[in-house]
């Protein structure tokens, strides 16, 4: 799937990186604790997070993942958008809550990592 | 062999991850293999958290030849009375700031260990830690 599709099925909004919009997913993660997240070995990952601060942003840097949404209307602060932007990561912030959003992603035939 | 050091500072969430990004950078300039990369890098990331969480100051040195990346965390701080509970995955005495982090959920040590191939860690109370992570280049 591509990640605009994502973005058009959670009614979601790109703040940093859209370059990346027709870039290939496959498989989703959703967590808010990081150390959880840097267990995975998965390539092309999109992470599902509540979490919003600045290790979210270096957690997918050490952990090669370059697409991350926002739940539960979380914010990007600027200093985020400026790590990301720097690491290359496409940053989207989506209303809808973790399961909502898991829900859809998972109906419209992501992959869940195990 | 290449010698790098970078300082951390305990506390600063700010920063933490900073020393691990600069070493991922030096790791893909390098050439070196991505899963490898990966694994040293997620390993230094979560002990340098660690200092951060925990320690007054620290200083994060790397040392890469032909053959390993050996990085050695040195800090300033509490020390682990229990270096065995420590490394119990779920045990923890992080703080709530640390919880908000992403982390503090008693993985980290467990994480760096399964991502090296050795570890040592040694502490003494009231004075500070030491982690040794070794990863080969050639597995």
């Amino acid at each position: 799937m591509k990640i605009k599709e994502v973005v058009e099925l959670l009614n979601a909004r790109v703040v940093s990186g859209q370059n990346l919009l027709e870039s290939e997913v496959e498989y989703c993660f959703a967590s808010d604790l990081m150390s959880d997240v840097l267990t995975l070995e998965s390539d092309n990952l999109l992470l599902l997070t509540g979490l919003a601060n600045l290790q979210t942003i270096r957690t997918s840097e050490m952990s090669d993942i370059n697409k991350i949404i926002f739940v539960r209307r979380k914010k990007a602060t600027d200093e985020m958008i400026r790590l990301a932007a720097e690491n290359e990561i496409i940053l989207i912030e989506c209303d809808y809550s973790m399961f909502r959003s898991a829900g859809i992603l998972y109906n419209a035939g992501l992959k869940p990592v195990y | 062999m290449m010698h790098f050091e970078f300082p951390i500072e305990g506390g600063n969430f700010l920063k933490a991850g900073s020393a691990s990004s600069q070493l991922k950078k030096i790791l893909k300039q390098l050439n070196v293999d991505p899963r490898i990369i990966k694994r040293v890098v997620v390993a230094a990331y979560e002990a340098e958290v660690n200092v951060v969480a925990h320690a007054y100051r620290g200083i994060i040195m790397i040392d890469i030849d032909t053959s390993r990346i050996c990085i050695q965390l040195v800090d300033e701080g509490p020390g682990i009375p229990d270096i065995g509970r420590a490394m119990q995955m779920g045990f923890s005495t992080a703080s709530p700031e640390v919880r908000e982090m992403g982390f503090g959920a008693g993985m980290g040590l467990p994480n760096i260990k399964s991502n090296s191939d050795e570890l040592s860690i040694t502490s003494e109370v009231g004075k500070g830690t030491t982690v040794k992570i070794t990863n080969y280049l050639e597995q």
